[in-house]
């Protein structure tokens, strides 16, 4: 049954070439940690993909409950932590998460960094992995935020008085990022929210998905 | 069954034809040293590795609920603002004297600019052939350099602030849902409520034996009020009020000043 649903497909579409594409490689000796259990330092990239992949699927169901506005911001957040089942552990998988995924994100870079594995033909690939640090930490920023109690309050508040010092774009980007010169409010608050679940992840996306496709391309970098 | 090359498509579809490059990845035996298939073997083994990774992911999760402070209050002067732990090396950047006031600039955006620029072209500013670590002692003493200040940074700002007393004192408080119903008890209507009304709906309109007569279930106008207090509605018999027209319109402006009290909150 299975079979004949792919030979249906297949014969359509030639999936064949895809799905070798994606997962019948060979996984060279000197990154498995069967062989060599130093070699757990490879694994920091695909952990980092693990969390990255809670923090999608927590962030989905926190949606289901998070209100963006700053009445209900805070208190939606609070009845999420005392009444809604189980709400407790998965908002505590992204809190903990954005913590890990930074963590991870560390140990990656140090362990791409310290091999050279960065070096041709590599150097696209490394770029757009510090983009992909760096839009990990804006998503920490926005996130940072959105539950509207004071921490969050009063970074935002600094973080975007830093963002107002920047030379000749300052008060326009501040604006951007809080919908007004002055106030942190209801505007800040709806602007964070879009910027966190969808340009940033958006953006996201688009990195990850070019990061495979060139780690699937080159290779992982062969042993020292 | 056809698959792969020779696969052929029709009406506008691409078609390629002659040989194609093959997509098929090269034989395991060409491969130096004990490789392995991604698939399933290696991956079955990648599926442990984050079974073990989640299972302490969890257990901190569980172990430190994630905090939640109280409602903002921007007109709280004495909160002392503080970013997530990963932004800290920054905070503590622009507290040093060459990097705040007229040197803003240079802590804000010259360091880490410089610091996050070279991170990003790494590759172009080390381009030598050599992979070792101590090949390319420039590039790593940088980023040793650069990882010990992160670490310090981070380090003495964490190390000024008290965890503790700051959750203590930032504890969330909950939301208060009840309704400060304020009873004029001076009020001409009161009475005739007292003497009518009270025994099923409360001293204060809360409702005990009969619903409240205030809240969003509440949404009567005053003819209405005035028509149930005579003939009753629902559970409620008819002449639990038995006063002259005075009364019961009195009666009706008592319970609407009250929900109109509330309203104004």
């Amino acid at each position: 049954m299975l079979q004949k649903i792919y030979d249906w497909i297949d014969e359509r579409i030639d999936l064949q070439p895809i799905w070798r594409d994606i997962a019948d490689h060979e996984v060279p000796e000197h990154v498995n940690p069967a062989h060599h259990f130093s070699a757990f330092v490879y694994c920091f990239g695909g952990l980092t993909f693990f969390v990255v992949v809670i923090q999608i699927l927590s962030g989905m169901f926190l949606t289901m409950y998070y209100v963006p506005d700053i009445e209900n911001a805070w208190r939606s957040v609070y009845y999420l932590q005392t009444e809604v089942a189980h709400a407790q552990i998965v908002r505590g998988m992204h809190h903990w998460g954005a913590s890990v995924v930074i963590v991870m994100l560390l140990l990656h870079t140090l362990r791409v960094f310290f091999q050279g594995a960065y070096k041709k033909p590599r150097e696209l690939n490394w770029m757009v992995g510090v983009l992909l640090f760096f839009v990990m930490l804006g998503l920490g920023f926005t996130g940072y935020l959105l539950p509207w109690d004071n921490k969050a309050f009063f970074a935002t508040q600094v973080g975007l008085e830093i963002a107002q010092q920047v030379p000749f774009i300052g008060d326009q980007l501040k604006i951007l990022l809080a919908g007004d010169a002055s106030i942190v409010g209801a505007q800040t608050l709806t602007r964070f929210f879009a910027i966190h679940v969808f340009f940033l992840p958006a953006a996201l996306f688009a990195l990850l998905a070019v990061h495979f496709i060139l780690i699937r391309r080159q290779g992982i970098s062969g042993p020292l | 069954m056809q698959r792969g090359k020779g696969m052929k498509f029709v009406g506008d579809s691409r078609i390629k034809q002659g040989p194609t490059v093959s997509r098929i990845p090269k034989d395991y035996s060409e491969y130096p040293g004990r490789t392995e298939a991604f698939w399933p073997n290696f991956l079955l083994k990648e599926w442990l590795a984050g079974a073990v990774f989640l299972i302490g992911f969890l257990i901190l999760t569980l172990a430190h609920p994630s905090p939640l402070e109280g409602l903002a209050d921007p007109t709280d002067a004495a909160y002392i603002p503080l970013p997530d732990w990963y932004f800290l090396f920054l905070y503590e950047l622009l507290k040093y004297e060459f990097a705040s006031g007229n040197y803003i600039l240079l802590g804000m955006l010259g360091i880490p600019g410089i610091a996050f620029g070279a991170l990003l072209l790494a590759p172009f500013l080390d381009n030598g052939p050599g992979r070792r670590p101590h090949q390319r002692p420039i590039a790593v003493g940088m980023m040793l350099l650069g990882l010990a200040s992160v670490i310090w940074l981070t380090y003495t700002s964490a190390a000024a602030v008290d965890w503790e007393s700051r959750a203590e004192a930032n504890k969330p408080v909950p939301p208060s849902d009840d309704v400060d119903v304020v009873i004029d008890t001076d009020h001409p209507g009161y009475e005739v409520y007292e003497t009518s009304c009270l025994a099923c709906h409360g001293a204060e309109l809360e409702g005990t034996a009969a619903p409240a007569l205030y809240g969003p279930e509440f949404d009567h106008t005053a003819e209405e009020i005035a028509d149930i207090s005579v003939n009753g509605i629902g559970a409620m018999p008819p002449d639990q009020f038995t006063g002259t027209d005075e009364e019961l319109e009195q009666l009706v402006d008592f319970i609407l000043s009250v929900n109109e009290s509330i309203e104004e909150e």
